[in-house]
């Protein structure tokens, strides 16, 4: 057996991120950031999405994809640091800073969730 | 055949150079002149001192790899006329020492290659008297692509992270490993998952996917690595759940 590592765990995080980053992010992001100010599709009213937003499925999902995505960035962002800035050295700070990171913003996320409605 | 192209070889001799120069010689160019043709023109006419590896000039010893206006590249499969009017310029390839001209050591890409355990890996051998081990064209299908590789570096000298980390084991040998994995009468994936899932292995690979645009074989070393990722990350999130089966 090999030296248990968590990286693959981490790279599990980064790539289930990355998936559901691409997919849903770009959607979500062309509905509420550009169809529906310009007007192209007509906006739900204000109730009904408030009805679908504290529905728990909605908020699981919008959990998973905060807290994928985040750890996406956070993986990212740990190899661009150690590739971009060569620091591979402070090899525990980086690691704490990143995934630190996305743990303290899961952790926003899923409160902000529980607090709608 | 009076065209002439400006070839700026490296040039550096471990005894008294501190660093690369460049010299510049004039060769000739038909049509069908690779890099290498150029090269060997100058070894036999201009300077007999060039050092330089080759072999086969047909792109199946992977000797000939050097960097070629910047670029990772089989020399004799490089045709000059394409850098016409030129000057080119031969360098040898990137994220190796260099021990001289354009011959690099390759003894960190082999040490790494045979830690992968590239051979067919038995539990048991099957006695002679049973006949072979028989593969349908669609299990042949699996690793036939990853068994092209003809050891080439190509891959390690255009991986921006295989220079930087001396650790990372490099697309060449991933790639390799693959190889056997998906053979199917290969035994030995849990070995190699040893030697490859430590942080080193593929985990400092981030995808960059020069591997697989210089690779002259198509092998897509970086395909390679993706899909190995996953297994080793399934095989990994396995043993954490369920940490009674053990390996």
């Amino acid at each position: 057996m090999a030296k248990r590592t968590i990286e693959p765990l981490l790279w599990l995080l980064f790539s289930a991120g990355g998936v559901a980053s691409a997919m849903l992010i770009p959607a979500l992001a062309l509905l509420f950031g550009v169809a529906f100010p310009l007007g192209w599709l007509s906006p739900p009213s204000h109730e009904h999405l408030l009805a679908v937003v504290l529905h728990p499925l909605t908020r699981l999902v919008l959990f998973f994809l905060f807290m994928l995505s985040m750890f996406h960035s956070a993986h990212r962002f740990r190899f661009t640091l150690y590739d971009g800035l060569q620091i591979k050295h402070l090899n525990e700070v980086v690691n704490l800073l990143c995934y630190g990171g996305a743990v303290v913003g899961s952790v926003l996320g899923a409160y902000l969730l529980w607090q709608i409605g | 055949m009076n065209d002439r192209i400006t070839m700026q070889v490296a040039r550096y001799l471990p005894e008294g150079d501190a660093e690369l120069s460049y010299q510049e010689y004039e060769v000739p160019y038909p049509r069908e002149w690779v890099v290498l043709d150029g090269l060997n023109y100058i070894k036999d006419r201009l300077d007999g001192s060039l050092s330089y590896r080759w072999s086969c000039r047909m792109g199946i010893c992977g000797s000939c790899g050097m960097t070629v206006n910047g670029e990772p590249k089989l020399t004799c499969a490089t045709f000059l006329a394409d850098y016409a009017p030129g000057p080119v310029r031969i360098e040898p390839l990137q994220n190796f020492p260099v021990i001289r001209d354009l011959v690099v050591d390759t003894g960190d890409f082999m040490r790494k290659l045979t830690s992968v355990k590239p051979w067919l890996i038995r539990e048991e051998e099957k006695p002679l008297s049973e006949g072979e081990h028989l593969q349908t064209p669609a299990e042949l299908d699996q690793y036939k692509q990853y068994s092209m590789c003809i050891n080439c570096m190509l891959c390690c000298a255009a991986c921006p992270v295989y220079g930087l980390d001396s650790e990372f084991v490099g697309p060449a040998a991933i790639a390799l490993a693959q190889r056997y994995n998906l053979d199917g009468r290969d035994q030995g994936s849990k070995l190699r998952l040893d030697v490859l899932s430590d942080h080193e292995g593929i985990w400092g690979c981030t995808f960059v996917g020069e591997c697989s645009k210089v690779c002259p074989e198509n092998v897509d070393p970086a395909g390679a690595i993706q899909r190995y990722k996953l297994t080793a990350a399934m095989d990994s999130l396995k043993s954490f759940l369920m940490p009674w089966r053990g390996s």
